[in-house]
């Protein structure tokens, strides 16, 4: 059923990295170059660099934000199924891998119709945005899982912070048809990690849903600088929180 | 308040009919819901409910609170579950047992958090059901009747999957009602998305995958959890935002089956409360 061909999408290439530096991402050391982050919570609409793109505010705003967190996942997922880990991963990992490749491409899909249908083209983010994944090491189990699970545990957090900024319902149950899924992800990929060390809990552990049975939520200033050390291309969040 | 009129408040949309049990859903939700259903909704509560007003879609309060009050029963019916799961003896591999005892701990969690809110709304939290999860015989999921560990073992995986993907896709289909109350939409998204990661690993621990295929139900799922993968927007939806996600593209990102499990669709506030009736005594 399974049609084993994957569509290979060509690797951004890298380029300046004159001024390189290093986040912790969630423990994660990744390697980073130069996103301009300038977030604020004032709603003034100003944009200071006209030469950087800016996110926008309300729905915009979101959809925008979105479409850049889907961008980073659907390619880091297209690099992982290009990857010798993956086209040598026990069963189990390569279908769960392949799934998520799957979901994270129609979501950015979804996401670039979307903005496309109700904004100007001058305010919708590009649509090939440069990442840099060189601290990832594709040939290895450990680092593809480990940069899987920050990534859909970012994701979570991310539309999980982001729903108060939505104006529209329609687009708030879209934004949650969407985050429940990257929610199951998270669980699976934290479930394939958990097994390998026998701890049964950690699909949903207590470094990830706190006492009150709640999972993280974060504004995107926090999301972007935790997740800027992927993306190369600059862009500003200047109307959203 | 009519109880036609509370459920209606669970739901925004006009489907009418769509439920051969719906009378037998109302007359349930009216015995489980009868103190916090149809508790007069106090005056003062304007300025407790809303921190940052967004005109166009502010709720009202007796909303938010009716909201909050179905939400209670859901939990209440999974943290009943779980806790009487892990008193069973029909879990015995360490693995089932622990993700379990992870589940029951958040529900209950959960469970807290829902009654500290809607008392800080000045509002009294539902009284909790009394459950009865052999659905009136057809199941043994604590093996009490007689089924064996072996049946049990499976009803009693099958109800938690079936308890969970409810679960996301109830919070999901009300998370509009609570628009324009910042706190409580944020805490309500954290807590969708953690019974979303318990919908995950319990039908993982099934031997399915931690997504929805289509409307299928998968291997082993009774035919009475059914209506967990159907309702007005069935599971099989593509159509997102008034675009069918399955032209957005060509290859295996953009089938059917992927286009459908890429998103989780809502149930209405009455489809959830019929599901969760089937449970209530």
């Amino acid at each position: 059923m399974r049609n084993k061909k994957i569509k290979v999408e060509p690797a951004a290439v890298g380029k300046g990295n004159s001024r390189r530096k290093f986040l912790k991402l969630s423990g994660l050391a990744v390697a980073g170059t130069g996103l301009l982050l300038s977030c604020s919570s004032d709603d003034d609409g100003g944009n200071p660099n006209p030469d950087v793109f800016d996110l926008g505010g309300g729905d915009l705003g979101v959809l925008n934000y979105a479409y850049a967190l889907e961008q980073l996942e659907a390619e880091f997922y297209t690099r992982v199924v290009n990857g010798s880990y993956w086209s040598s991963a026990a069963t189990e990992e390569k279908n769960i891998l392949e799934d998520l490749y799957n979901h994270e491409v129609n979501h950015r899909e979804f996401f670039k119709a979307a903005l496309n249908a109700n904004f100007s083209a001058d305010v919708v983010l590009p649509a090939q945005l440069e990442f840099d994944f060189s601290s990832v090491d594709f040939n290895n189990r450990n680092s593809v899982l480990q940069t899987a699970m920050v990534l859909e545990d970012t994701g979570v957090k991310a539309y999980n912070g982001a729903g108060k900024i939505i104006e529209t319902a329609a687009y708030l149950v879209i934004a949650g048809k969407i985050v429940s899924v990257e929610a199951r992800h998270a669980a699976a990929i934290r479930s394939i990690i958990g097994g390998d060390m026998d701890d049964f809990k950690l699909f949903s552990g207590d470094d990830i849903v706190d006492a009150n049975g709640l999972d993280g939520a974060e504004n995107p200033s926090v999301i972007i600088q935790a997740a800027g050390g992927f993306i190369v291309t600059p862009f500003t969040a200047n109307q959203l929180p | 308040m009519s109880i036609i009129k509370f459920l209606d408040e669970f739901t925004n949309d006009n489907i009418e009919g769509k439920l051969a049990s719906r009378k037998d859903a109302l007359n349930k939700i009216t015995r489980i819901g009868k103190k916090a259903a149809m508790a007069s909704i106090p005056l003062g509560l304007a300025g407790m409910v809303s921190q940052k007003s967004k005109a166009a879609v502010f709720q009202s309060n007796d909303q938010v609170v009716a909201t909050l009050q179905l939400a209670l029963v859901l939990e209440y019916l999974e943290a009943s579950f779980y806790n009487q799961a892990l008193d069973s003896g029909v879990l015995t591999n360490p693995k089932a047992t622990a993700i379990y005892e992870q589940i029951a701990k958040h529900e209950n969690a959960h469970v807290t958090l829902l009654k500290d809110v809607i008392n800080s709304l000045g509002e009294t939290p539902g009284a909790e059901p009394t459950f009865d999860f052999t659905a009136g015989g057809a199941f043994d999921p604590f093996n009490e009747n007689g089924a064996g560990q072996e049946t049990a073992y499976a009803q009693l995986l099958a109800l938690a999957q079936a308890f969970e993907d409810t679960g996301v896709r109830a919070y999901k289909g009300q998370a509009g009602n609570l628009m324009g109350n910042d706190q409580l939409l944020t805490a309500a998204l954290q807590i969708h998305s953690v019974e979303a990661r318990h919908a995950s690993e319990i039908r993982r621990l099934r031997g399915l995958e931690g997504w929805i295929t289509l409307n299928q139900r998968g291997i082993g799922m009774p035919a009475a959890a059914q209506p967990v993968y159907d309702g007005a927007t069935p599971e099989s939806n593509t159509i997102q935002g008034g675009v069918d996600v399955t032209t957005l593209g060509n290859g295996n990102p953009f089938t059917a089956e992927a286009s459908s499990q890429a998103y989780d669709e809502v149930l209405t506030g009455d489809e959830a409360v019929a599901i969760a009736s089937l449970f209530i005594e």
